[in-house]
């Protein structure tokens, strides 16, 4: 990791449903990102946790900008990529990739899987004929899945293969970045730790950067460097892995970490739940980071 | 111990599809008695939830089809019981919590009305009878202002607390026995601790007997006094929680607590991954369904299938369906049993 950041994200706003209303007034609509910043270097894995509806995966979105941010700035390796036009962000495009939570959904089911890790290689115009069909297969051969299986279409395939077939096509072009957005959730339990491993061994080769949207915080402390809880569309806690399991300050973040149920039946049966007065600690406007130990932010 | 509330017996369910045979549960025996909490353990396809549906009636017919089995409830056996007598015992003697509470609560109805069907049903309540004891209920799971709450409708509620309806209408009548199905998979960690805790606090005021079905280890760890383990439609392993995480006995067992991170932070270990794919149902099954991903197989573990029976010099009924001994093998390479 270097010091400059790959990704840069200030003060991100993502507002749903607001509008001018009849007479005259403003209605705000629902903030589902409010005033969000943080940064990725190269090479480093991010963690965003929280709970349904806390705008961590608008997050990624909106940052990847498959959706047009309200407010705020996305630096990409310190140029401007918000409010670019659609040609202008296509050589962005490249470098940033995203794998969905649902591997059914995400592949067309009409096309064979082949066809669709090339894709993106068309698209970008970046390989062609054989040597198209080569990448193709050398992509496959990376995820773990046999080349055999490219003619293949996705109904032929278990929740872990499909992953595996997005996987390959998320890195077809060679991105640098990628946002996961909870990778592992609809996949049988024996299936998660190979994926949790192939998104390591990834890494490792590709120096890729991951945005790791999760809310299955003990493979979130497995996986990542740094860690940012977010709650009602902000960070309420931002710090390395360590600092969050160990020195967690945001009443939030200490909520969530007792709540996780570990396999142990002694730990279980001796825990105490903290509960979480959102009326009394939910995060407030006016509030901000705050540094309390280095790189690790509180919302106070 | 008392006669069991629960036996289930050589319990054999398949699906005719148009690509075959499904088998998805594959005689499937265990007991379960008063006041005791079963967790079951299993994947999708693991024929957790299949088993369930089928004991009382809520497989459709077709495609389900109950080959073989008995599940004797308090002595009677459900599976030749006439429709009309298995609709008193479901929502009555038997309370259920399904998954997703969307699609499990009426949209047009108001809680209030979902909540009285049971009661009026079951108990001949009066009507004013059955509404104050609907709100008792939702108080009871712990929703704020029930008396205002109980007459909206389910949009109204948050997910979480529609799961609180949800286990309120499964216990309204005061089951004697709970069975919940993925009951906290859709929720927050944190709204799945407190629903948790809830149950808890049930099974200690009532004693309620609850069959607890989910993929999550540490749910199963918190909650469960039995543990059963599933895969492919059979009992891989089933005893008290204690054994099963220590020492488990099955390697599917010990695959899937290793292949978890036990707490620790980002190192250079890789997980431990159970190789292959879950089992497709539709070939028919030789011998044991994990032998194909299981690195500790036999020959005989590939076309015999191996019975679920007592562990060697366990006391407390701990049972496991291998053709291997798991502790000699693991030994023998020098790994820890868990």
């Amino acid at each position: 990791m270097n010091d400059t950041p790959l990704l840069s994200v200030r003060n991100l706003v993502k507002r749903y449903g607001g509008s001018s209303t009849w007479f005259g007034g403003n209605s705000f609509g629902v903030s589902a990102v409010d005033d969000v910043s943080f940064e990725i270097a190269p090479g480093e894995t991010l963690g965003l946790v929280g709970e349904s509806g806390s705008g961590k995966s608008t997050t990624g979105r909106v940052l990847l900008q498959l959706e047009a941010p309200t407010s705020g700035t996305v630096l990409f390796k310190g140029q401007t990529i918000t409010g670019l036009s659609a040609s202008e962000l296509k050589p962005f495009r490249r470098e940033m990739q995203i794998v969905f939570q649902d591997p059914y959904a995400a592949l067309n089911p009409r096309m064979t899987v082949g066809a669709f890790v090339a894709e993106p290689m068309v698209v970008h115009k970046t390989a062609s004929g054989s040597e198209r069909q080569d990448r193709t297969a050398e992509l496959f051969r990376k995820v773990g899945l046999d080349p055999s299986f490219m003619t293949r279409y996705p109904h032929e395939f278990s929740g872990g293969q499909r992953q595996r077939v997005n996987i390959a096509r998320a890195i077809a072009l060679n991105p640098s970045f990628i946002v996961a957005d909870e990778p592992i959730t609809a996949l049988d339990v024996s299936i998660q730790a190979q994926i949790v491993n192939l998104f390591q061994d990834l890494q490792d080769e590709l120096g890729l950067a991951y945005l790791f949207v999760a809310h299955d915080l003990s493979m979130v402390r497995y996986l990542c460097h740094r860690v940012a809880v977010m709650l009602r569309g902000r960070i309420v806690e931002m710090a390395p892995s360590e600092a969050i399991f160990g020195d967690a300050r945001h009443p939030y973040t200490k909520a969530l970490l007792t709540a996780i149920p570990v396999p142990d039946p002694d730990i279980e049966r001796n825990r105490r739940h903290v509960p979480f007065d959102l009326e009394m600690h939910g995060p407030r406007p006016g509030q901000t980071l705050q540094k309390v130990a280095p790189q690790h932010f509180v919302l106070t | 111990m008392s006669a069991p509330l629960l036996e289930v017996r050589n319990l054999s369910v398949v699906f005719d599809t148009p690509a075959g045979t499904v088998h998805a549960v594959n005689d499937v025996s265990y007991t379960l008695h008063d006041g005791e909490t079963l967790g079951i353990v299993g994947e999708s396809g693991s024929g957790k939830s299949v088993h369930a549906l089928s004991m009382v009636g809520l497989v459709p017919c077709p495609p389900g089809r109950i080959v073989s089995g008995e599940v004797l409830f308090e002595g009677r056996d459900l599976l030749k019981m006439p429709e009309r007598d298995l609709c008193q015992l479901r929502g009555g003697r038997i309370g259920f919590v399904f998954q997703d509470p969307m699609t499990s609560l009426n949209p047009v109805l108001t809680v209030e009305r979902q909540l009285m069907e049971p009661l009026l049903r079951h108990r001949n309540l009066s009507r004013s009878q059955a509404k104050s004891r609907a709100v008792e209920l939702l108080e009871l799971v712990g929703i704020p202002h029930a008396k205002e709450r109980i007459r909206q409708y389910p949009h109204q509620f948050s997910g979480g607390m529609r799961q609180r309806v949800m286990i309120a209408i499964g216990i309204a009548c005061d089951p004697k026995l709970l069975i919940a199905d993925e009951a906290t998979t859709a929720l927050d960690v944190t709204v799945q601790a407190q629903v948790l805790d809830l149950v808890r606090d049930l099974k200690k005021r009532f004693g309620t007997t609850v069959i607890w079905i989910t993929h999550d280890m540490g749910v199963v760890a918190g909650l469960a006094d039995t543990v059963q383990v599933m895969y492919g439609g059979r009992i891989m392993e089933r005893g008290p929680v204690g054994p099963i995480f220590k020492t488990p006995r099955s390697a599917y067992t010990w695959g899937l607590l290793r292949s978890l991170p036990h707490g620790e932070a980002r190192t250079q270990r890789r997980l431990y991954q159970i190789p292959g794919q879950p089992p497709n149902l539709l070939d028919s099954q030789q011998g044991d369904p994990f032998a194909p991903r299981n690195e500790f197989a036999t020959p005989r573990c590939f076309h015999e299938v191996p019975p679920l029976v007592q562990v060697p010099d366990s006391t407390s009924g701990h049972l496991v369906a291998a053709w291997y001994d798991l502790p000699m093998a693991l030994r023998a390479r020098q790994e820890k049993p868990a």
